[in-house]
């Protein structure tokens, strides 16, 4: 069994995600985590002081909202779907609708198209809303949406 | 990162190569991610510049296109030029490249939404 089956077979069957993080370095240095909300996954990237990119709001850098929205919607192809290699990035586009504030920042993808070559994905960026005492009492922000093309499959490797 | 220039005519930034860079273990290629980052800022970068006068903006899209694979052992660097300034709207355009600067690993466009006033806080600097 390659990395990549076994690290599907630990998420999908133990709930273990780290294996599949470990595959893509990127992912473990934003420290993004999976979570299965009612089966379905939900990616969040934990504040932290370095992910800053604006001090004076302060505000998460939009690269780093960026990066991890990329991160979000490989991981979620690569526990969907049983590729034996990691999905390629053809393109990505993001529209921010907010600047992200110093709190956790969470993410939900949807496969829109799988054809045979090529994944379409969708992904919601969003954080949760403080109320006026700093609590998080779950209202949420929508903070970007993106899109993303992976080349999949025998494809990649032409 | 490390930002090489910024004038009126773009910005320039590169990326050292890391470990924790890498998107694909198996064929050693690095994250797109992170090539989106680096691009995300030098695009800023330039939009600020491209204005003539200090202003806060606020980035409305980012689109990367990611033409070849970055590879691993060597910086990544990035060139973003503003082509159209409106008084509302900053148009950018950027790539990222490797090796040659004439075979990018990816190109860009973006737009920037621009403040009405100059931020005070800069303007006195």
């Amino acid at each position: 069994m390659t990395d990549l089956a076994a690290a599907r077979r630990a998420a999908r069957e133990r709930g273990d995600f780290l294996p599949l993080r470990e595959l893509v370095p990127y992912a473990a240095f934003l420290d993004v985590q999976i979570t299965l909300d009612n089966g379905v996954p939900r990616v969040r990237m934990p504040f932290r002081k370095s992910l800053i990119g604006n001090p004076a709001l302060p505000a998460i850098h939009g690269g780093a909202v960026a990066g991890f929205m990329e991160n979000a919607a490989l991981l979620h192809l690569l526990l969907l779907l049983d590729e034996r290699r990691v999905p390629k990035s053809i393109d990505f586009s993001i529209d921010y609708l907010r600047s992200a504030n110093a709190v956790d920042t969470w993410a939900a993808c949807e496969v829109a198209r799988q054809g045979r070559r090529v994944a379409q994905v969708q992904i919601k960026c969003w954080q949760d809303e403080p109320d006026r005492n700093g609590a998080h009492p779950g209202r949420t922000r929508a903070i970007a949406l993106g899109r993303a093309h992976f080349l999949l499959g025998d494809a990649q490797e032409k | 990162m490390v930002i090489d220039s910024v004038d009126e005519t773009g910005a320039r930034a590169s990326m050292p190569d890391r470990p924790e860079w890498l998107g694909d273990t198996e064929r050693g290629l690095i994250h797109t991610g992170v090539i989106t980052t680096l691009v995300d800022t030098v695009s800023g970068l330039a939009a600020v510049a491209g204005a003539g006068r200090f202003e806060a903006i606020a980035t409305l899209d980012l689109r990367m296109d990611f033409l070849r694979p970055a590879r691993p052992g060597k910086p990544l660097h990035a060139h973003a030029v503003c082509y159209r300034l409106t008084p509302s709207i900053t148009f950018v355009r950027a790539s990222a490249w490797q090796d040659d600067e004439d075979e990018p690993v990816a190109v860009s466009q973006s737009t920037f939404m621009r403040s009405s006033s100059p931020s005070p806080a800069l303007v006195q600097r």
